[in-house]
């Protein structure tokens, strides 16, 4: 995350908060969220589900509900702060300069028009391409991400395709304006194990080919390994820990995280018993004082059940939340 | 294979038939499960791994009873499922339970939590109430949930809870085999690991066979002792999870494990990319089924099936190890 060039995103201090028709009930689904992303890097943002990350992603493109507010926070990219941009001039930079893949690519697609036409139709939006040029550049697109008989396909409707080619076609979409950031929301969780490896590596050479950052939104530590350099990981509403994805790994320093990595079966670890975290994820609406993750935590004192821990930075790039990790760090 | 298998299916298949067109006939079969065997010890665990369209969940559904097979036989403590009278079925219905995927679709809404557990109990066995309410909190205690939960409803409950409430309904009848269809993936990656670690604590304490159908490769591997590898209604391979984990050697199996997420970044692992897609098991390839898709395929391949043989201390159906 120290990159020498200025980085192509950065969030400080980025709140996003949910409240009620009556504003009495806040949920704080983003809380104090700082963290910067370089050209080309691939970030992964972790957690639960109500840990905010899916929020995250939404505040980035500013498309939250309208129950959602971005309470507080910059949000710079490319040298904009985001959150000064008009709606006007936001839909000129989604689809165009950030695009965004979601989960379920039967839901991005609609389902009346036909695959050329949806796959041109931001070319034909954001920068005026003709009809017969965009559906020229939407067969490029297809052939881009590996879809057989990209003429023929160009002409078919999305209940003809398969779920990887659908999420193949949204991902066409997504790099159709060649952004300079891609946000992919949990893409691979409907696909079969092949398939998924198709699309991850699928992934991996289109951001080789056109220097795009990645974030990927997951709840799959595998997915982070495997693409990943940098890793964030989100805990009701907060980022609890991040740094370079193989330091993590390997020396983690939020006992979430520990915790986390220790929960994943592996394929040779034979017939132990896995560490399980007890309890359950917080609900963010009635969050306890002090540390969100204390009443699980195995660690826990009375200064954790107190005080929400402030950011300790460990090493170049890598810091937690947990005053347990102070030790070792600088504030 | 041994006699003392709780469960054992041989050459089971299921074909659905499948309809063309608005007013088109039957045309085809869809031949969800062709000829597949396995058995279950007691107190083992069969896991089945294979993508979507390799019928391991129509394979759950037959060991269920909810699908009839078009072929081959189930043979239940030496039993042939086939050949049971009306009180035989009964009896195999209770000891064979099952717990779904989704614990959010499983549970009744309107239903106490009391009543969810309590409801094979009441349908298969004439009790005093008292005796159901024992039996009730006996179970919750089991699962690791508190007395107050049975006067509760469902959406009172989280994922992981609401799926420790399907498997104290699964157990409440004391079924000797529990098929587990998918019953973490729904679950939030932190409480996996709990319910992971309670099935494998209830099999130990309780002497459970589990048939445990997951597409999380690693969860597979930890929670079973054999396993089956199905492609397109066959198994390609069959054998001891950890052998099979270590080391794959059928061409699918191979590239199904080179495709499982790695669990750390330095984890090298040899790509074997495959191309295309399952085919539809409408119209599956002739000869063996994966070689349109397999990286080693030969001219044999495509003409002729392999058989499922015996290589070294598995079974596999390859010609390339033959």
């Amino acid at each position: 995350m120290s990159t020498v060039s200025p980085p192509l995103l950065s969030l400080e201090h980025l709140s996003a908060h949910y409240v009620s028709q009556q504003g009495t009930r806040v949920v704080c689904a983003v809380d104090d969220v700082s963290l910067r992303l370089g050209a080309g890097e691939t970030l992964g943002i972790v957690g639960e589900s109500g840990s905010g990350k899916s929020t995250l992603a939404l505040t980035i493109m500013r498309q939250l509900p309208t129950a959602a507010r971005i309470v507080s926070g910059r949000m710079m990219f490319e040298g904009e702060n985001l959150l000064d941009k008009s709606d006007a001039e936001m839909r000129r930079v989604r689809g165009k300069r950030i695009a965004m893949v979601l989960q379920d690519p039967m839901a991005s697609l609609n389902p009346l028009f036909s695959i050329g036409n949806q796959v041109g139709e931001p070319l034909r939006v954001h920068e005026g391409a003709p009809v017969a040029k965009a559906w020229a550049k939407a067969i490029e697109l297809l052939r881009s991400v590996r879809i057989a008989s990209p003429e023929t396909r160009a002409t078919q409707f999305p209940h003809e395709m398969s779920g990887g080619m659908r999420q193949r076609i949204v991902g066409a979409i997504g790099i159709s304006c060649e952004p300079r950031l891609l946000i992919a929301d949990e893409p691979t969780t409907s696909l079969d194990l092949t398939i998924q490896a198709q699309y991850l590596n699928l992934m991996r050479d289109l951001q080789r080919e056109h220097g795009l950052a990645l974030i990927f939104i997951t709840h799959n530590l595998g997915i982070v390994a495997k693409m990943c350099t940098q890793l964030a990981v989100m805990y009701a509403g907060r980022i609890v820990e991040q740094g370079p994805v193989k330091r993590i790994f390997s020396a983690p320093a939020h006992p979430y995280t520990k915790a986390l990595l220790g929960s994943i079966p592996r394929m040779t670890d034979g017939h132990d018993r896995l560490t399980a975290i007890e309890g359950q994820p917080p609900d963010l609406s009635n969050l306890p004082q002090g540390c969100a993750f204390a009443p699980r935590c195995p660690k826990a004192t009375a200064h954790c059940r107190a005080e929400a821990p402030i950011e300790f930075i460990l090493a170049d790039g890598h810091s937690a939340r947990c005053w347990l990790a102070s030790g070792s760090a600088t504030a | 294979m041994t006699a003392g298998s709780i469960i054992e299916a041989a050459g089971l298949t299921k074909h659905f038939p499948a309809r063309r067109g608005l007013f088109g006939g039957d045309r085809g079969v869809v031949r969800a499960v062709d000829g597949v065997s396995f058995a279950i010890d007691p107190g083992k665990t069969l896991g089945v791994v294979g993508e979507s369209g390799c019928g391991k969940t129509t394979t759950a559904k037959l060991v269920l009873g909810l699908e009839a097979p078009s072929g081959g036989s189930i043979r239940f403590e030496g039993h042939d499922l086939a050949a049971l009278d009306a009180a035989g079925r009964r009896r195999y219905r209770r000891s064979v339970q099952a717990v779904f995927q989704d614990p959010y679709a499983s549970l009744n809404p309107r239903m106490r939590i009391s009543t969810i557990i309590a409801e094979p109990l009441v349908t298969n066995e004439a009790t005093n109430p008292g005796n159901v309410r024992q039996r009730v909190l006996e179970l919750l205690d089991l699962v690791g949930l508190p007395e107050r939960s049975a006067d509760l409803f469902p959406h009172e409950f989280s994922g992981g809870q609401r799926q420790r409430i399907a498997i104290a309904r699964a157990l409440v009848l004391s079924p000797k085999l529990v098929v587990l269809d998918e019953p973490v993936s729904a679950l939030d990656v932190s409480i996996r690991a709990q319910i992971l670690n309670l099935l494998r604590d209830l099999q130990q304490r309780l002497g459970l066979s589990y048939l445990f159908i997951a597409h999380d490769l690693a969860a597979v591997a930890h929670m079973s002792h054999d396993v089956v590898v199905m492609y397109l209604g066959k198994v390609v391979e069959s054998g001891a999870a950890r052998a099979i984990a270590l080391k794959p050697m059928h061409p699918y199996t191979q590239a199904l494990f080179a495709a499982a997420l790695p669990s750390h970044p330095d984890e090298q692992r040899e790509e074997v990319a495959l191309s295309g897609e399952v085919p539809s098991p409408l119209n599956p390839p002739g000869g063996c089924r994966f070689h349109p898709r397999c990286p080693h395929a030969t001219a044999r391949c495509a003409a002729e099936e392999p058989p499922l043989i015996k290589v070294a201390d598995r079974m596999v159906a390859c010609h390339l190890l033959a």
